[in-house]
C-alpha cells in the first residue's frame, strides 16, 4: 500500500491537476486517466480534482465520456469484461483502481444514483434498510430511526411515512428517484455520484431533486453528470466540459458559463453543437 | 421549366382525387423552391396510383377483408380444437375408468395392494401415487438448487467464453430422449449407485431412528432413489434454461444499483435478481415438475415396478406412468380400467400442482405489494 501512496504523491507533485475551488481540499483526484471499451479509447488523459463538499458537474455531448468517468469512481465498470482503465484515481490518497481494493467497501463510500429510478423489488422500508443491513447490525428501533433519517434526507419522509410497507415500485417516478437518493444516503457514503438523475423526471420532481442535491453537499462530495446545462449552472460549484473523451475545460461554474476559455466549450454552451 | 411544371399545368392528367390536390400543392411548393425534378418523380408515382383508381381500391380492400375473416376463423378454430381435445381426453379417460370407479370407489386411493389376477381382483393406487409424488419431490429437491445455481453461474459469474459452451451443453441435456436416460440409468447409474452411494448412506444412517429407515438397505439397482436422480437430471435443463433467460431480463441498472450500495454477487442474486424474476423462475420449476410427474420411459426402466410402499428410498417402487406403461399392453377388463383410472389421477394431480403454482404466484404478488 505504501508504494501506491508514494507513487501517488510523486504523481501529484509531477502534474498539478486543475483544482478550480482551492479553498476546499480535493476528495477525488485523477491522474492521467485513460479508459477503454475493448478497442475504443473512451477517456483520454483525464486530470482533475473534485473538491470535498462541493458539487462538481460534468457536461458535454452524448458519448463524450462523462458517464464513463463517473462509473470509474465506484469501479462500476468492473462488472463488465472488456472494459479497462489506466492511470490513477485517488480517493483520499487511496488509489481506488488498485485491483486488491475491496469493491464492496468502495461502493459503500462512493454511492451512485442512476438515470432511471431503480428501486429494488421490495418495500419502501426494505429498500432503505437493505443497504444499511449490509454493513451494520442494528436493532429494530435503531433501524427504524435510520430509515426515517434517510427518508428525511431524501426529502421523501412526509410522503411515504404512512406506507412504508408498500412496494418501492408503487411510488411515482420522482418519488422513486428520491427513494434511491435516500437509499444511497442511508449507507453514509462520502461521495455521491449522480448520473443524469433528473432526465426521467418531470420539472417539479427535478426541482425537488436539485434542492436536495444542494442540501446534501454540506455532508457529501457530489459529482453529477447532466445533459441539462441550466441544471449544471444551477446546482454545481464547478463544471467540467468534456468532448470526445477529453476534458476540454474545467473550472468554477460561473466562469465556465460566462467566459469559457475554450472555443469548443463556448460552442457547446451556446448550443452550436451537441 | 420542367416536366413537372408541364404536368402541373395540365390538370386532365390528374383525375380528381385527394392525391391531385396534394400534388398540386406540393408542386407549387416545389416550384417556389425551383426543384422541379423531385416533383416530376412524385407526379409519375402519383399517376401510377391514379390508374388503379378508387374503384379498384375497394375491391382490394374487400379481398383483404376476406383474408382477415379467414385468418380470424382459422385461429379461432385452432383454439377451439384445443379445448375440444382436452375435453375429449378427459371424457374418454372417465369413460374408460368408469368400471374401476364403480368397483373400487374411494378405496382405490387408499389400497396399497395391486393384484389384478386375484379372484376378485384387488387394485389400489396408493403405491404408484406415493412413488409418483416421492420421486418428483426428491427430483425437484435436487434439481431446483442445482438448476438455479447453474443459471446464476452462467449469467453472473461465468467468464464470457465459457457461457455458450456450458449453456449449449445444458440445452443438449434436454434433447436426450428419455429412453436413453432409462438405459443409461439401468446399465450404468443403477449399478454405480447401488455399489457406492447407497451403501455409503445406509452405513451413515444405520441405527438413526427415522433416517435409518429412510436410507435403509439393502442397496438395489432399481429404486425410487435412482429414478429420482434420473428425473432430476432430466428436468435440470428446464429449470436452468428458463432461469437463465429470465435472469437475463433483469435490467443491468438495477443490478448496478445493488452493487452500488456495496452488495456482493450473492446479495445481488438473493435480494434483487431472484425477487425480480420470481414469477419466471417458478414458472420454470412448475414446467419441470410437470415433466417429472409425467415422465414415463426412463422411470419405468429403473424404478423396479414394485407395488409396495417401503419406508426406504433405496427400495424399488413404481409411479403412475411407469405402472401404466409396463402393464397396459397385457391388461383387459377391470385391470385396464384401473390403469385408466390411474391415468385420470395423474391428470388431476398435475392439474392441482399447476393450480397451486398459480395460487402461490398470486399470493407472492400480493405480498410484494404490486398494487400497494
Amino acid at each position: 500500500m505504501t508504494d501506491v501512496s508514494a507513487a501517488a504523491a510523486a504523481a501529484r507533485s509531477a502534474v498539478p491537476p486543475p483544482v478550480p475551488d482551492t479553498d476546499r481540499p480535493a476528495k477525488i483526484v485523477t491522474r492521467n486517466l485513460n479508459f477503454y471499451y475493448g478497442q475504443h479509447h473512451a477517456l483520454k488523459d483525464i486530470n482533475l480534482s473534485i473538491a470535498a463538499n462541493r458539487v462538481t458537474a460534468f457536461i458535454g455531448p452524448s458519448g463524450c465520456g462523462k458517464s464513463t468517468l463517473l462509473r470509474i469512481f465506484n469501479r462500476m465498470y468492473d462488472l463488465y469484461p472488456g472494459q479497462r482503465v489506466e492511470g490513477q484515481v485517488l480517493l483520499d490518497d487511496t488509489n481506488i483502481l488498485d485491483p486488491r481494493l475491496d469493491l464492496n467497501l468502495l461502493r459503500a463510500r462512493v454511492g451512485m444514483v442512476f438515470q432511471k429510478p431503480t428501486p429494488f423489488p421490495m418495500t419502501i422500508y426494505e429498500n432503505i434498510a437493505f443497504g444499511i443491513r449490509l454493513y451494520e447490525k442494528l436493532s429494530k428501533s435503531e433501524m427504524d430511526g435510520r430509515v426515517e433519517k434517510a427518508l428525511r434526507g431524501g426529502a421523501l419522509w412526509n410522503e411515504v411515512k404512512d406506507k412504508l410497507n408498500a412496494s418501492g415500485l408503487s411510488l411515482s417516478g420522482g418519488q422513486q428517484q428520491r427513494l434511491c437518493i435516500a437509499r444511497t444516503v442511508a449507507v453514509r457514503p462520502e461521495v455521491i455520484l449522480f448520473d443524469e438523475p433528473c432526465s426521467a423526471l418531470d420539472p417539479i420532481s427535478t426541482a425537488r431533486v436539485e434542492e436536495l442535491i444542494d442540501e446534501l453537499k454540506d455532508q457529501y462530495t457530489i459529482a453529477i453528470v447532466t445533459h441539462n446545462m441550466q441544471q449544471a449552472a444551477r446546482v454545481s460549484d464547478s463544471t467540467a466540459f468534456m468532448y470526445l473523451g477529453e476534458m476540454v475545460e474545467f473550472g468554477p461554474t460561473n466562469k465556465l458559463f460566462t467566459s469559457p476559455a475554450d472555443r469548443r466549450t463556448q460552442d457547446y454552451i451556446t448550443g452550436r453543437f451537441g | 421549366m420542367s416536366a413537372a411544371e408541364e404536368r402541373h399545368g395540365a390538370p386532365p392528367f390528374f383525375k380528381g382525387s385527394c392525391e391531385k390536390v396534394f400534388l398540386r400543392r406540393f408542386a407549387g411548393h416545389m416550384r417556389d423552391r425551383k426543384q422541379g425534378i423531385g416533383v416530376a418523380e412524385i407526379a409519375v408515382h402519383g399517376s401510377a396510383m391514379e390508374q388503379a383508381g378508387s374503384h379498384d381500391r375497394t375491391r382490394a380492400l374487400n379481398a383483404f377483408r376476406l383474408g382477415d375473416k379467414a385468418f380470424y376463423w382459422t385461429t379461432r378454430i385452432c383454439a377451439i380444437l384445443v379445448l375440444l381435445l382436452l375435453g375429449g381426453i378427459i371424457v374418454s379417460l372417465i369413460v374408460g375408468a368408469w368400471p374401476a370407479i364403480v368397483q373400487f370407489g374411494s378405496a382405490f386411493l387408499t389400497t396399497q395392494r395391486w393384484a389384478p389376477s386375484a379372484e376378485p381382483p384387488v387394485l389400489g393406487a396408493l403405491s404408484p401415487l406415493y412413488g409418483t409424488i416421492l420421486t418428483s419431490v426428491i427430483a425437484m429437491a435436487i434439481a431446483i438448487p442445482v438448476g438455479i445455481g447453474i443459471a446464476v453461474f452462467l449469467t453472473e459469474l461465468c467468464p464470457l467464453w465459457a457461457r455458450r459452451p456450458i449453456g449449449m451443453a445444458i440445452e443438449l441435456l434436454a434433447g436426450i430422449p428419455s429412453i436413453i436416460y432409462g438405459m443409461w440409468g439401468f446399465f450404468i447409474l443403477g449399478p454405480f449407485l447401488a455399489n457406492t452411494v447407497q451403501p455409503f448412506f445406509i452405513d451413515l444412517f444405520a441405527g438413526v431412528p427415522v433416517l435409518g429407515s429412510i436410507f435403509g438397505g439393502p442397496p438395489s439397482y432399481l429404486s425410487l432413489f435412482n429414478a429420482s436422480l434420473i428425473l432430476a437430471i432430466m428436468v435440470l435443463p428446464f429449470i436452468t434454461a428458463i432461469s437463465r433467460d429470465v435472469f437475463a431480463t433483469v435490467p443491468p441498472v438495477l443490478k448496478e444499483a445493488a452493487y452500488g450500495v456495496g452488495c456482493t454477487t450473492w446479495e445481488v442474486v438473493r435480494h434483487v435478481v431472484l425477487p425480480y424474476t420470481r414469477v419466471g423462475v417458478i414458472g420454470g420449476v412448475m414446467l419441470a415438475l410437470g415433466r417429472a410427474l409425467g415422465e414415463t420411459m426412463a422411470v419405468t426402466f429403473i424404478i423396479g415396478n414394485s407395488f409396495r410402499i417401503s419406508p426406504s428410498i433405496f427400495a424399488p417402487g413404481t409411479t403412475i406412468s411407469a405402472a401404466i406403461a409396463s402393464e397396459f399392453a397385457e391388461s383387459d377388463g377391470l385391470h385396464q380400467s384401473s390403469l385408466m383410472l390411474l391415468g385420470l389421477l395423474l391428470f388431476v394431480l398435475t392439474f392441482f400442482v399447476l393450480a397451486a403454482a398459480r395460487l402461490m404466484l398470486l399470493r407472492l404478488e400480493k405480498k410484494a405489494g404490486k398494487q400497494a
